[in-house]
């Protein structure tokens, strides 16, 4: 019986998969990360098992997992890819970093609700920056007051959020 | 007769004015929700967490309830109205259920959805009432070894027995125990994986990851890969189902609950296996062959009913386990948690009133869907009409919301970012996301398990086998691993046959 869609057969590329490899490399680095940290750790316990046991056997797993995947990729056994759109991708990125700058540095949730919907806006196509602004603006502040007059859940404030 | 007694004091605590306010809420909010596409029923009880956080637990257990149920119906709206199933468990329903919307038949397609669901999601809650207290006997005579040797159970098959890579399920998996041990452990109060800060002393938290991995990752992903707008088809026509329709879907429903509610109940990760059976059952079974692929309605019928019977499915081993065997049953988890309750049988003998009050108000939230649902379809159908531009942006700031409303640091709405990446790398490079959640949220807990038993077998790692409960368990575990490799090897020697 052939599976019923939940599988779709793409043909297999020949020729190393660079993606995957550079995947499996991830893996084992995160090992190594993982094994490390549990070496440092010092702790006696008289019966069972340490803190350290499992985060080795999980570097271990990992470690397991990146030389199959090292495996698949150098057999070249993957899907094909779309084509992707970088610079959405970065601008959304961008958008976000810009709201975790915002915070972090006390400008409060409104601002940073405002740029972060503007920037993806833009990022999906749109070219009304000006009234992307204005909506993210309107809908940071409809939350801000939800949360903090009827929820009385506190967000980031900055110096707007003190005006309301 | 017990059960009846315990059911009805649920009804009476479901009944409550607040509490069926909370219902209410929790439907309209998550069939909402659950209508945008990209947004299955998971990610909607992340994103709505933190609107509970000020409420009292059996109020929220509610609302999530009807979250959860909500979210579905949601997500099989979209499937039939924009062909964009919102979770893979939907991808049948889009089958039929699009080609009966682009024959003008959109009304009763989305009518039998719900109808089935109804019929559906009430056997399945009948039967987690009842089959509940004779599992948490069972459960009680679980000891840590077992309890252990079930969640690795659970990781195999949620990782790597379905789906069409074992070893990228497994490495979702070993991503989400590596998340899983960041912060101090319990037992002796040493940090891990924290790299000197402080905040990561706590842990990861789930909803940060879900959303992150759900949300953040699907916009991402979409934006990478922008195509037109797919078209959404009206509703024309009557709402309601001619008398043939319900004639021929009464059957698919019921089956449909017979696909959805045991396989839910296993931990066999996921409600793609029984709604798919369900459609190729409906489709050998029908009178009406030359209906399926230009729009039967059996074809929806059946799916969806086992995808709602899957669903309450899945509660049955949350409940009385604590047992979470999808990301929405992480995310419920996570849900009880906040509270500190942890589900399973001590939960059922010391809150009774909670775990009834939550399953009888799935009774009720499945009527609330039902009745509030089919009118509102115009404003369903508004709702997915929204520029996607606009529709992203909104999810991305409510993404930020949730996540800042629970902790509002700059580290953690890094890890909000980060997760997201890590979700469009998953997407791009064909991972499976679901592992992730579970690995995160059962990891701990397995480890916790583990060391109890070892602890109290003195060291004897011999332990985890003496038990004839963990013993099968882990054999069948070895089974579930070991076997999709063998046939994958098996096929390919097959094919070198021919």
């Amino acid at each position: 019986m052939t599976d019923s869609g939940a599988q779709e057969t793409k043909p297999a590329r020949r020729g190393v998969d660079w993606a995957g490899v550079a995947i499996a490399a991830g893996l084992a680095i995160l090992a190594l990360v993982i094994a490390l940290d549990a070496m440092r750790i010092h702790a006696n316990v008289t019966y069972g098992m340490g803190p350290q046991a499992i985060p080795i056997a999980i570097a271990i797993g990992l470690g397991v997992l990146a030389i199959g995947n090292l495996v698949n990729a150098l057999r070249g056994d993957v899907p094909e890819r779309e084509h992707m759109d970088f610079r959405s991708v970065g601008l959304v990125l961008a958008g976000l970093a810009a709201m975790i700058a915002i915070i972090d540095f006390g400008g409060g949730f409104i601002p940073a609700m405002t740029v972060l919907f503007a920037a993806t806006a833009t990022a999906f196509g749109r070219r009304a920056i000006l009234t992307d602004l204005v909506i993210g603006f309107v809908i940071g502040t409809v939350i801000y007051v939800v949360f903090s007059q009827l929820l009385t859940l506190s967000l980031p404030a900055g110096p707007l959020e003190r005006l309301l | 007769m017990d059960t009846f007694a315990a059911l009805a004091h649920g009804m009476v605590v479901a009944l409550q004015p607040m509490n069926l306010l909370f219902a209410l809420i929790g439907v309209f909010l998550g069939t909402a929700v659950g209508v945008l596409p990209g947004i299955g029923p998971a990610l909607t009880v992340a994103l709505l967490l933190p609107v509970t956080y000020k409420l009292d637990p059996g109020g929220s257990l509610i609302m999530f309830a009807g979250i959860y149920y909500g979210g579905m119906y949601g997500g099989s709206t979209t499937a039939i109205l924009i062909n964009t199933p919102g979770e893979s468990a939907s991808m049948a329903t889009a089958l039929e259920g699009y080609r009966m919307a682009r024959a003008g038949r959109g009304g009763p397609a989305l009518a039998t959805a719900a109808i089935g669901s109804f019929v559906a999601g009430t056997l399945a809650t009948i039967g987690l009432a009842f089959v509940a207290p004779y599992l948490v006997d069972v459960a009680v005579k679980f000891g840590p070894e077992d309890y252990f040797a079930l969640m690795v159970v659970a990781f195999v098959t949620v990782s790597a027995t379905f789906g069409d890579s074992p070893v990228r399920g497994l490495t979702s998996l070993f991503i989400g125990l590596t998340l899983g041990l960041v912060g101090i452990d319990k037992l002796t109060g040493q940090p891990r994986l924290s790299f000197g800060v402080p905040e990561l002393l706590d842990g990861v938290e789930v909803t940060t990851l879900a959303v992150g991995l759900f949300a953040v990752g699907e916009a991402l992903y979409v934006v990478s890969r922008r195509h037109q707008d797919e078209k959404v088809e009206a509703v024309r026509g009557s709402l309601w189902m001619t008398k043939e329709d319900w004639k021929r879907s009464w059957k698919p429903w019921l089956r449909g609950f017979c696909f959805g509610f045991p396989i839910g109940a296993l931990p066999a990760g996921g409600a793609e296996i029984p709604t798919f059976l369900s459609y190729s059952t409906e489709r050998r079974l029908t009178k009406h062959p030359e209906d399926f692929g230009k729009g039967a309605i059996e074809g929806v019928a059946g799916p969806e009913a086992a995808n709602n019977a899957s669903a309450a499915g899945t509660l049955v081993p949350l409940l009385t386990l604590g047992l979470p065997t999808s990301a929405t049953a992480a995310m419920m988890l996570a849900g009880f948690q906040q509270y500190g309750l942890n589900p399973g049988p001590l939960l059922f003998a010391e809150r009774p009133d909670l775990v009834w009050g939550l399953i009888a108000s799935l009774f009720i939230a499945n009527m609330m869907l039902l009745v509030l649902n089919l009118p509102l379809v115009g404003l369903w159908v508004r709702l997915l009409a929204i520029p996607q531009a606009w529709l992203y942006a909104g999810i991305l700031v409510f993404a930020t919301m949730g996540t800042v409303a629970a902790k509002p640091s700059v580290v953690e709405l890094t890890m909000l970012t980060g997760f997201g990446v890590l979700g469009f790398l998953m997407r791009r490079y064909d991972f499976p996301i679901a592992p992730v959640v579970v690995g995160l949220i059962l990891g701990p807990l397995a480890e916790s398990q583990l060391r109890r038993a070892l602890s109290i077998s003195l060291g004897d790692p011999m332990t985890l086998v003496e038990s004839p409960i963990s013993a099968t368990l882990l054999g069948i575990a070895f089974i579930a691993l070991v076997a999709p490799f063998v046939l994958k090897n098996m096929s390919r020697f097959k094919a070198n046959e021919d």
